[in-house]
């Protein structure tokens, strides 16, 4: 009874998503209140069928109903509830779902509000989320049913896929698709921007916060995905340039990007084509993403369950989606005009050069994500792109943009000069790199370049942030007057920059100093690394609720004084019968010891895997403090006032 | 300044950006690309030598041998042709005799693959897509390779 409800649920929402997106659209273009009206209840009625929906899908887990087939392949009696309840979007239908869910909130968020946004504006803001919707819920109902049935119904399920039986897991793909989904707004209010020719501040000014709380989820995502790979792989990395870890990154450059610009065009009135054809690109972007982990035709660790006639209706759905905005902006971009001037060095180039940089790194990642599946498709072969080419690609991109990041906010609009900017700066920034060499020197290794670079950049960073916030709050009176007089949006954008620094901190000192060892030892054995002793105590058999393991016992010295107990098991769960290594790591904010147990060679010896990371922490903490650095410039007050004021 | 000078600008940046990067690119493009050879290619001399692969097929049941400390060896076959491997590291959970694997890695002059990495899919139904195709053109379809693709 209840999948067909869920079933019935959908369809309902398939039927209120084409009321949603035809009558606004076609009542906007002729002028009609009436049909333009309708906008605001299908918006809100499609969120309710898609609430439907999903709690629907949830009760099949949570009761445990094998004769659902997507229940039967991902669930198991044995599930505890918590991951029966993460199970929903285990595997493709489900996540595809959960999508489709998401953009249900946001176009709920966005009819709630946005009620001082014009009449056809809005109505052609949820018109166009109507249309993604139409396109995903087709694509969900006739592809990837998550309520078919199974009968006969099987007495117990497949269980869910242990890689994903963990906390960071449950989290990351929701987290993800806000964030993917949340794209979809700013692409939405610009798409309806170019239709209506309304293309100005207070379209910038709209865009603005939908755009940070969007970014904010995608960062959150893209550090938990990176998180969760660093413990849950069992080989110690954050990051792999995988193609499915890509295909998230892109659409957070380019978002990135769009957050700048949209500044630029709601402050100073500049470069609204670009902000306008960055919002439709990192939505297009997020959809390729979709298609790219979800139609295999990718080799990735995150291709769980894919099926190639899915990625056919993606990859249409991603042309209309692409080829029909990109067919509105070359029909109506034409009649806008930007009014800003602004010398050549300005904050605004220094704003445009970043945009450039970001979009060419997020150019330079599908280049390499891309290239492969082309070459293949036209047979030329099958290649894959090695890690060591986007580093070697990405770190020359990178740079620049952090010494711009640094030096922009310290620039002044309209016009600087250049001379007083380098009086003014020359002496901070040669403080910063004689410190960051002297760090270098003192604390690592004295022919150690990129350290030297990246942590006198590091510096740079932080101290322009402290700089420019110091000369905003020292024209106050008080110390106090000056710290209130900031809004919040200062304190995200000095937050973000800093916590660029910090991630970049990280990176550099993990990837630099890392130390790995993968040693054979017998029990009662010791190995030496980074400082610290491993002894091997022995290994005893526990249980879990849908596993068994075997846990290895290290007891680990900093010269005589123990430093910690680490437990790293190799389980093995009992339905799908899958061998899983989960890793023990002692985390501190300037080391991890990270340990994982290989293979049983003999009676007495394992094959073990040792790490030191120095500093790893650093670069989620990087990617924690900017999403916090977004929840407080979404805050600004401005942003409603705007909604007030536009009334 | 005006406009169509910074036009000029913006495409010059564009255009300077996009040259950068292509540059850059397609240097590391050539360093970096990973051929896909099957075992059959490798033992016709196909390969490269003194540039890294990849190469994937099943591993040789009875093949896999251990040496000193974390050292194995291995035979990977696609049905006509075996390659063997030499890896010293940790091997991945799902690495099992009979399972389909890839290995990264360059031929040493003995024609043995060292391996840098090897990759065993998550999935233990997963099957390398290269791997699968390869097999299936030499006939060595595995029983339950329906199963496989899933």
């Amino acid at each position: 009874m209840i999948p067909e409800l869920g079933q019935l649920a959908l369809t309902l929402a398939l039927l209120t998503a084409l009321l949603q997106a035809v009558l606004p659209l076609v009542g906007a273009h002729q002028g009609r209140t009436l049909w333009m009206a309708a906008a605001r209840p299908a918006a809100r009625a499609q969120s309710f069928f898609l609430l439907i929906a999903m709690l629907a899908l949830a009760l099949c887990f949570i009761n445990n109903d094998f004769s659902v087939e997507y229940v039967a392949r991902g669930s198991n009696t044995a599930l505890p509830l918590y991951y029966r309840i993460a199970a929903v979007w285990g595997a493709h239908e489900g996540s595809m779902l959960l999508w489709v869910f998401i953009l249900g909130l946001w176009t709920l968020a966005v009819s709630v509000r946005s009620r001082s946004l014009n009449e056809a504006m809005l109505a052609r803001v949820l018109g166009i989320m109507g249309l993604v919707s139409v396109g995903m819920l087709t694509f969900i109902l006739f592809t990837s049913n998550p309520f078919t049935r199974l009968i006969p119904a099987p007495v117990d399920g497949n269980d869910l896929n242990p890689l994903l039986q963990d906390f960071g897991m449950t989290i990351h793909p929701p987290m993800l698709y806000m964030g993917y989904v949340g794209l979809s707004v700013a692409f939405s209010f610009a798409l309806a921007a170019l239709l209506g020719g309304s293309l100005d501040a207070a379209w910038a000014r709209w865009t603005r916060p939908w755009t940070l709380v969007a970014w904010v989820f995608l960062t959150l995502g893209i550090t938990l995905g990176s998180w969760w790979a660093y413990y849950e792989l069992g080989w110690g990395g954050w990051w792999f340039w995988d193609p499915v870890e890509n295909a998230s990154f892109m659409p957070w450059l380019v978002a990135t990007a769009l957050l700048h610009s949209l500044a630029m065009t709601e402050k100073r009135g500049a470069f609204k084509t670009w902000t306008v054809l960055l919002a439709l690109f990192a939505f297009s972007l997020s959809l390729l993403g979709t298609f790219l982990v979800r139609s295999g035709v990718l080799t990735s660790v995150h291709a769980f369950a894919s099926d190639p006639t899915r990625g056919l209706f993606i990859l249409i759905f991603l042309l209309l989606v692409v080829g029909g905005s990109l067919g509105v902006y070359a029909w109506r971009a034409p009649a806008i005009r930007d009014h800003a001037r602004y010398a050549l060095f300005s904050r605004e180039n220094l704003l445009l050069l970043n945009n450039i940089m970001l979009v060419t790194a997020a150019a330079s990642i599908l280049l390499g994500t891309l290239y492969p599946l082309m070459l293949d498709a036209l047979g030329m072969g099958k290649i894959s792109v090695g890690s060591p080419y986007f580093s070697s690609v990405f770190a020359p991109i990178m740079a620049p943009i952090f010494l711009l990041a640094g030096l922009s906010p310290l620039v002044g609009w309209r016009d600087a000069s250049a001379v007083a900017v380098f009086r003014r700066l020359r002496w901070l920034f040669g403080a910063c790199f004689a410190a960051g060499a002297g760090l270098t020197l003192l604390c690592f290794e004295p022919n150690d370049y990129a350290t030297m670079a990246g942590l006198s950049t590091a510096l740079w960073l932080s101290a322009t942030c402290l700089f420019s916030f110091y000369n905003r709050v020292r024209v106050r009176k008080t110390l106090l007057e000056g710290l209130r007089a900031q809004s919040p949006s200062i304190y995200g954008m000095t937050l973000a920059h800093f916590a660029a620094a910090v991630f970049l901190v990280g990176t550099v000192l993990s990837n630099h100093y890392s130390v790995e060892k993968n040693v054979r030892l017998a029990i009662g054995e010791a190995v030496d690394l980074g400082g610290y002793t491993f002894k091997f105590e022995g290994v005893s058999e526990v249980e879990g609720p849908n596993y068994r393991a075997l846990e290895g016992n290290f007891q680990v010295y900093h010269g005589a004084s123990r430093a910690a107990e680490l437990h790293p098991q190799k389980r093995v769960y009992t339905v799908q019968r899958k061998p899983m290594t989960e890793a023990a790591i002692d985390p501190g904010l300037f080391r991890d010891l990270y340990v994982a147990l290989g293979e049983k060679l003999d009676d007495r010896a394992w094959s073990v895997r040792v790490y030191y990371k120095p500093f790893i922490r650093w670069i989620w903490l990087g990617g924690v403090l900017m999403a916090v650095a977004g929840v407080l410039a979404a805050c600004d007050r401005r942003y409603r006032l705007a909604g007030e004021r536009a009334k | 300044m005006t406009p169509r000078r910074r036009r000029m600008l913006w495409i010059g940046l564009l255009l300077l950006g996009i040259g950068l990067a292509a540059f850059l690119g397609l240097r590391a493009f050539q360093k970096n690309l990973l051929y896909f050879y099957t075992p059959s290619q490798v033992a016709s001399g196909e390969a490269p030598h003194g540039y890294s692969f990849r190469v994937g097929g099943l591993v040789v049941k009875g093949s896999v041998k251990r040496g000193d400390g974390v050292k194995v060896t291995f035979d990977l076959t696609d049905g006509p042709a075996t390659v063997g491997v030499s890896y010293e590291g940790i091997l991945p959970d799902l690495f099992r005799e009979g399972q389909g694997i890839i290995a990264i890695g360059q031929l040493d002059n003995n024609g043995v693959f060292v391996a840098s990495e090897v990759l065993a899919k998550h999935d233990e139904n997963y099957m390398p897509p290269e791997v699968g195709e390869a097999l299936k053109k030499n006939g060595q379809i595995e029983p339950n390779y329906k199963d496989y693709q899933k």
